[in-house]
C-alpha cells in the first residue's frame, strides 16, 4: 500500500513536471489558431527557443536572461510565419513546416559551432537554472500519510515555470473570454469580415496572436533547457509541440479542456515508462509503445468525430483578403 | 495597391523566373549562415559540388538520394493537385517499407527475383496506401483536417515500427532491432551490377534499379493528372470543390483516390531503401525523405520535370552536404536540413514575395518604349 501511493504519487508529480511544456505550447497554439492562424511550427518555435534560452543562460549565468532570450527567438519566428501567413497570405501549413525544418537543422549547425559540443550546450550550473520552489511546510507535512507526499511533491517541489504555465492557463480563459481583445481575437478567426467591417485592423489583431504564441512557445522552450534539464540537447522537443496541438484540438480550441488534455497525455507519458513490462490482468503485457502512441491515436480518434465533434475556427488558415 | 491594372505576368515568368528567384533567395540566406559561422560561403559551395560530381561514387549516391525525394516529391504533389497537404510522406514511406520487408521476409527463398519484384512493388504501395486511408478517410468523410491526421499518423507509424522491430520482426540471434537480412535473390540490383552485365565498371554505391521505378512513376504521373479524366477531375476538385460539385464530381472519391496515390508513391521509398540499399528491415530509414518531399514539391510546382530538376538538386545538396561535413569540422549534417528549411520557406509559403516588384519591372520594362501611348 504504502509503495503503491509512493508510485501514484511520483507519476502525478512527473505527470506535473512532462505536461508544463505541452500546456504552454497549447495555450500558444490556442491563441494563434483562434485568430485563424494555423500553427504546426509550435515544435519548431519550442526547439528555437530551448536552444537560445540554453546558450544565452550559459553565457550570462542567469537563467532570466535566457528565458528573454528564447521569447525573443520564438516571437521573431511567429513574426516571421505572421509575415508569411498574414502579410503574403502564404500557406499556413507550408511556413509552419518551413519553420520546423529551418529550426532542427540551425540549432545543430549552430551549435556545433558556438559549444563544441555535437550540437548540445554546456551543462548549466545550478544558479543558471529555474530550480524547484519548496512551498513552507513541506518537509513538516510530509509526515501525514498520502496528503502530506502529495503536497510535497506533486503541489510543491517544482520550478517557477510550472507553475507560471498553470497560471497561464487561467490568464488565457480570462483574456480569451473575457476582454475585448479576447472577444475580438475569437470574431476574428471566425468570421474576419465582420472585425474588418467593424473598424477593427485584422491584420494587426492577427500579428498581436501570434506574437502571444510566440511568447509561450518560448516560456516552454526555456522551460525544456533551462529548467527541466541543464542544458539543450539536439531535437530536444521530440514532437512535443505536435502532442500540444493535438491536445489543444483534443480541448476544442478552449483553454480548460486543453489544458485538461495535456495532463492526460503527460500522465500517458509519466505512465508508459511504469508500465514497462507489467502484465495486466486480462490484457496481457501492453507494449510501452502502444501507451506512447495512444494521444495521437486518441486524438485521431477525437477527431474522427467519436468523441464529441472537434470544430475549428472557421476562418482557419484562409488568408484575409480585403476587398477593394 | 495601386489602382492601375497590371498586365498579368507573362506564363514563363512565373512558371520558371519566380522559383528561380525565390531558390536564389533561399541559398542566398543560406550563404548569410555560411558567413555567421565563420566560412566562406564560396568555398562550401564549391566543396559541396565536387562533393556531389567529383568522385567516382559520388554521382551514384546523389542519384540514390534523389530516388527517394522523387517517390516523396511526386507524392506530396499529388495531394497538392486534389488540394490537399499530406504531410505523412515520413510515416507512409516507413510503412511502405514495412510492407515491402514483410512480403520479402515471407517469399525470398521461395520466388524467384522477378516475381518477387512485381509483389514488392505491389507491397509498397498497398502499405503506403493503408497508411493514408485511415486520414483520407476522415478528410473526405469525417471533415477532419488531413494535416493534423497525417502528422498523427507519421508518430503512430514510428512507435508501431518500434514495436514491430523490437518485439516481433527481429532476428532472435541479435541484438540490434532489425530483420534478418533477405537472401541474395530478393535484392534490388544495385546500379553497379547493372551497369556490370553490360561490361561498363563503375565504383559500388547504394543507387539501385529502384531510380528506374522512379522515373516510371513521374511518367505515370504526369498521364494520370494531365492526360487521364481522374486527373481532370483531380485538379477541378483541387481548384474550386464546390465547383467539381456542381459538375457533378464526387469530391470525396476523388480525396481518396488523390491520397491513396500519394500514399503509394510515399511507400516507394520503402522499396528504394529495404529492397535496394539495407536488403532488411530495420529502424528510421526514411530519415526525414518525407519532409524533404515537401520542399521537392514546392520547388517542382507539382510536376513531375520540376520534381526531377528538384530531387537532383537535393540529392546534390545530400551528399555534397555530407561530403561538406567530412571536410569541414564546422559545418554538420544538418546544415543540409537548414537550407531545407530555406527552400521550403521561400518556395513555399513566400512563393509571390517578390511577384509585385517583378510585375512593376516588366510594367515599367513594357511600357518605357513609348511612355506617350500609355499616356494617351
Amino acid at each position: 500500500m504504502e509503495d503503491l501511493i509512493n508510485i501514484a504519487i511520483s507519476t502525478l508529480a512527473g505527470t506535473v513536471r512532462v505536461s508544463t511544456p505541452l500546456i504552454l505550447c497549447a495555450m500558444a497554439g490556442l491563441f494563434s489558431e483562434r485568430s485563424g492562424i494555423i500553427d504546426i511550427s509550435l515544435e519548431g518555435k519550442m526547439l528555437a527557443a530551448a536552444f537560445v534560452a540554453a546558450g544565452v543562460a550559459y553565457v550570462t549565468g542567469s537563467a532570466w536572461v535566457g528565458l528573454g532570450g528564447g521569447i525573443l527567438i520564438a516571437v521573431g519566428l511567429s513574426l516571421l510565419h505572421g509575415f508569411a501567413c498574414i502579410t503574403h497570405n502564404g500557406n499556413h501549413v507550408v511556413s509552419g513546416v518551413a519553420i520546423n525544418i529551418l529550426v532542427s537543422g540551425l540549432t545543430v549547425v549552430l551549435g556545433v559551432v558556438w559549444f563544441h559540443q555535437g550540437g548540445q550546450t554546456p551543462t548549466l550550473p545550478q544558479e543558471a537554472r529555474f530550480l524547484p520552489i519548496h512551498f513552507p511546510l513541506a518537509e513538516t507535512l510530509s509526515e501525514i500519510p498520502v496528503i502530506g507526499p502529495f503536497y510535497a511533491k506533486v503541489i510543491s517541489g517544482h520550478n517557477l515555470l510550472v507553475y507560471l504555465a498553470f497560471a497561464l492557463v487561467a490568464v488565457t480563459s480570462w483574456v480569451v473570454y473575457k476582454t475585448r481583445f479576447g472577444l475580438r481575437l475569437r470574431a476574428v478567426g471566425e468570421n474576419p469580415n465582420a472585425v474588418d467591417t467593424a473598424g477593427i485592423s485584422v491584420t494587426f489583431l492577427r500579428y498581436r496572436a501570434v506574437m502571444i504564441c510566440g511568447i509561450l512557445t518560448g516560456i516552454a522552450g526555456t522551460y525544456l533547457s533551462v529548467a527541466q534539464n541543464a542544458s539543450f540537447v539536439r531535437e530536444m522537443s521530440a514532437g512535443q509541440g505536435y502532442i500540444a496541438l493535438a491536445a489543444m484540438i483534443f480541448g476544442k480550441w478552449r483553454p480548460v479542456p486543453a489544458m485538461l488534455a495535456c495532463l492526460m497525455f503527460g500522465f500517458l507519458d509519466a505512465v508508459s515508462i511504469r508500465l514497462q513490462g507489467v502484465v495486466l490482468p486480462g490484457i496481457g503485457e501492453v507494449p510501452v509503445q502502444f501507451i506512447q502512441a495512444l494521444p495521437y491515436i486518441l486524438t485521431v480518434v477525437l477527431l474522427a468525430g467519436f468523441i464529441g465533434k472537434a470544430i475549428a475556427p472557421k476562418a482557419i488558415g484562409v488568408p484575409y483578403v480585403k476587398e477593394r | 495597391m495601386s489602382t492601375k491594372v497590371k498586365k498579368p505576368l507573362p506564363v514563363w515568368a512565373d512558371v520558371a523566373l519566380i522559383p528561380l528567384i525565390n531558390i536564389l533567395l533561399a541559398l542566398f540566406v543560406a550563404g548569410l549562415i555560411v558567413l555567421a559561422i565563420g566560412e566562406d560561403p564560396f568555398e562550401a559551395l564549391e566543396i559541396l559540388i565536387l562533393g556531389a560530381f567529383g568522385y567516382e561514387e559520388s554521382l551514384g549516391y546523389t542519384l540514390y538520394y534523389t530516388t527517394n525525394f522523387i517517390f516523396t516529391g511526386l507524392a506530396v504533389a499529388v495531394a497538392f493537385h486534389a488540394s490537399l497537404f499530406n504531410i505523412g510522406g515520413e510515416g507512409q514511406a516507413y510503412i511502405g517499407g514495412l510492407g515491402v520487408g514483410l512480403i520479402l521476409l515471407a517469399l525470398d527463398g521461395i520466388l524467384p527475383f522477378w516475381m518477387l519484384l512485381p509483389l514488392a512493388i505491389m507491397a509498397a504501395a498497398l502499405f503506403g496506401t493503408a497508411w493514408v486511408a485511415v486520414p483520407a478517410y476522415l478528410q473526405a468523410y469525417r471533415g477532419s483536417h488531413i494535416v493534423i491526421t497525417t502528422i498523427m499518423f507519421n508518430f503512430i507509424a514510428y512507435f508501431l515500427m518500434n514495436y514491430l522491430l523490437v518485439d516481433v520482426i527481429k532476428a532472435p540471434a541479435q541484438m540490434s532491432p532489425e530483420s534478418r537480412v533477405f537472401a541474395d535473390n530478393a535484392h534490388m540490383p544495385f546500379m553497379h551490377e547493372i551497369l556490370g552485365w553490360f561490361g561498363i565498371e563503375t565504383a559500388a554505391t547504394p543507387l539501385n534499379g529502384s531510380l528506374f521505378w522512379a522515373v516510371v512513376c513521374c511518367i505515370f504521373v504526369w498521364i494520370f493528372i494531365w492526360r487521364t479524366r481522374w486527373g481532370y477531375m483531380l485538379r477541378t476538385v483541387g481548384q474550386n470543390e464546390s465547383a467539381a460539385q456542381y459538375a457533378g464530381i464526387d469530391s470525396r472519391k476523388i480525396v481518396m483516390v488523390a491520397l491513396g496515390i500519394s500514399g503509394a508513391l510515399a511507400g516507394f521509398v520503402g522499396m528504394n531503401e529495404v529492397m535496394g540499399v539495407h536488403h532488411k528491415v530495420l529502424l528510421n530509414f526514411v530519415a526525414g525523405y518525407g519532409f524533404t518531399g515537401i520542399a521537392v514539391s514546392l520547388m517542382g510546382r507539382n510536376h513531375p520535370v520540376g520534381i526531377v530538376l528538384a530531387s537532383l538538386l537535393f540529392g546534390i545538396l545530400y551528399q555534397g552536404g555530407a561530403e561538406l561535413a567530412f571536410e569541414i569540422p564546422a559545418f554538420s549534417r544538418e546544415f543540409v536540413v537548414a537550407i531545407q528549411g530555406l527552400i521550403i520557406l521561400f518556395c513555399g509559403a513566400l512563393t509571390y514575395m517578390c511577384k509585385p516588384w517583378i510585375e512593376g519591372l516588366f510594367y515599367m520594362l513594357q511600357s518605357d518604349p513609348k511612355p506617350a501611348e500609355k499616356e494617351a
